[in-house]
């Protein structure tokens, strides 16, 4: 075995200095047809194959936007998700110009009522009480209805004696919502304070990208924080520090290798490893294995 | 009546009192109690503890500074990670001692950088709302001057939350919110009226109980003022048993956005 080796003279991976390639992820357009082209490599898929793919091109890697249905599909078992609130409408109780006509517009596109689904489900037979946020819904901004029904769930997790497992996937508040966006941090961070008190596990998966009032509460209170690779996570999104500092943000900063190597994540789990982990967490934390 | 662009300024004008004055104009013998025990003392935010009419109580003010010096070494007045992180050592102090605790509340917004995001600004601010929302003894939190989204929520989980008649809350500013709604920070004052972000707005939502008037800049009586008001609210307060009090504090922030059909 050679303890000396050239690797130990060459510069530390310092990734501030920008030695990550560019994120992976890509914004999918809404395509029609049953061909499906990798917004990064242009290779062509086609649409039904992207479950067994992972969502991810199998040639350059790109991990593609899951909705967040289909993300739902994809990770739990068939035929096992009981969705809860799933008739809860957002209300524009601030009358907040255009905001009508925008909520509209994202109920159309994304065909559905609001940025999250929550339910329970089993994940490899374990059972969950399960969140999936949507960056289809107006970038997966937190306003009141998702901060509630996140809320509601974490309430019935408690009242179930269930873990929960989210999945998150947001640009922060939803500003036409102004402080009812912002008031649902509190709510849910006391939500998972009473199920974390009652001795439950919540897992959390952090997916590109999760930034603003969702980082500064349910996102980062998970027992176990997990990430996508790549996935941008921050505070502050990478613009306003930039307008901030007056500089260039470093390549690979706030990705998720960045806050791993900054001790904020456990770990990074590609997507393929995904649904394993998780069964296996929820095993480890299931009661009668604690108990 | 002033427009809610018109608040927004009188919030940040220069020559407005910070948390110091407040702080030495309502309670006595404050000692202030620096740094995180983890990585630094941010002077963003000051803490400490003071007596309230002979009780002690644990006071956490977001501090902008008055001269320019000052202000630049208090970051005008936006927290790093390690100053929340300050907050809540001394919040945790205040429930093993059963001190009630007030939060002085006026930032932009938590910083904004890369320092702060290498530290945890997100975990920070969210470790802040969950030891909050169980905290055992009594939160007042009073909005001083700006309320700045996460930053000022972070201090904001109280059981009583508190506005001067010309502070403002909001979840953006009202430069951010143009920009982003309307690509046109120029746009700040109509914002300012759309996020609804007065002391007005916010009695109305029932995310403020109570808003005190300025007095006509007269922030001597405007102080005695909340000095009797605190007395008298954490009197009450401290009558109630510490499930009773998260119960509540729970339920105040439970109730916000929850009436969807």
């Amino acid at each position: 075995m050679r303890l000396i080796s050239k690797e130990m003279f060459k510069k530390p991976n310092n990734r501030l200095e920008g030695e990550l390639e560019p994120s992976k992820h890509v914004h999918a357009a809404v395509q029609e047809s049953v061909a499906y082209t990798c917004p990064e490599c242009k290779t062509a898929l086609e649409k039904e194959t992207l479950p067994e793919l992972d969502y991810m091109c199998p040639r350059c890697g790109a991990l593609f936007i899951m909705a967040a249905r289909e993300r739902l599909e994809w990770l739990v078992d068939e035929g096992t998700f009981h969705e809860l609130d799933a008739a809860l409408e957002p209300l524009d109780r601030l009358q907040f110009p255009e905001y009508a006509a925008k909520l509209k517009k994202a109920q159309r596109d994304s065909g559905e009522p609001e940025g999250v689904l929550t339910g329970t489900a089993t994940i490899d037979g374990e059972p969950c009480a399960l969140f999936i946020m949507n960056s289809t819904f107006i970038m997966g901004s937190m306003g009141a209805v998702v901060g509630e029904k996140i809320t509601r769930l974490f309430e019935y997790a408690t009242a179930n004696g269930l873990s929960v497992i989210g999945y998150t996937v947001s640009g922060g508040a939803r500003i036409q919502e102004g402080m009812f966006s912002l008031m649902q941090m509190a709510k849910t961070s006391g939500a998972v304070l009473r199920h974390g008190e009652a001795g439950l596990f919540y897992g959390v998966v952090l997916t590109h990208p999760t930034t603003g009032g969702v980082v500064a509460s349910f996102a980062m209170e998970g027992d176990v924080i997990l990430a996508e690779p790549k996935a941008l996570i921050g505070f502050a999104g990478p613009r306003v520090i930039e307008q901030t500092m007056r500089q260039k943000l470093p390549e690979g900063f706030q990705r998720a290798e960045f806050l791993l190597d900054k001790g904020f994540i456990d770990r990074i789990v590609p997507r393929k490893d995904q649904k394993r982990e998780l069964a296996q967490l929820l095993a480890m934390h299931r009661r009668d294995s604690t108990r | 009546m002033m427009t809610a662009y018109e608040r927004v300024q009188t919030a940040r004008q220069k020559g407005r009192p910070t948390a110091m004055y407040y702080i030495e104009h309502i309670f006595t013998g404050f000692l202030e109690m620096h740094g995180d025990r983890r990585f630094a003392d941010d002077h963003a935010i000051v803490a400490g503890i003071a007596l309230l009419n002979g009780l002690p109580v644990t006071v956490i003010g977001i501090e902008k500074g008055v001269l320019t010096e000052e202000k630049i070494s208090r970051n005008f007045g936006s927290a790093h990670p390690e100053g929340y992180r300050k907050a809540l050592r001394l919040m945790k102090q205040a429930e093993k001692f059963h001190r009630p605790v007030v939060c002085l509340i006026d930032t932009s917004g938590a910083f904004c950088g890369i320092g702060a995001e290498e530290r945890g600004q997100g975990l920070a601010i969210a470790e802040n709302l969950m030891t909050m929302m169980g905290l055992k003894v009594p939160i007042i939190s009073i909005l001083i001057g700006e309320g700045g989204s996460g930053g000022a929520l972070a201090l904001g989980v109280a059981d009583r939350v508190w506005m001067l008649e010309n502070a403002v809350y909001s979840v953006i500013s009202p430069e951010g919110a143009a920009s982003i709604v309307w690509k046109d920070a120029a746009k700040a004052a109509e914002a300012s009226t759309a996020l609804k972000m007065t002391a007005e707005d916010l009695l109305g939502f029932g995310m403020t109980e109570r808003v005190f008037s300025e007095e006509n800049g007269n922030f001597e009586t405007v102080c005695s003022t909340l000095h009797n008001a605190l007395a008298q609210e954490f009197s009450e307060l401290l009558a109630l048993s510490p499930k009773e009090l998260t119960e509540q504090r729970y339920n105040r922030f439970r109730r916000i956005g929850g009436d969807e059909q």
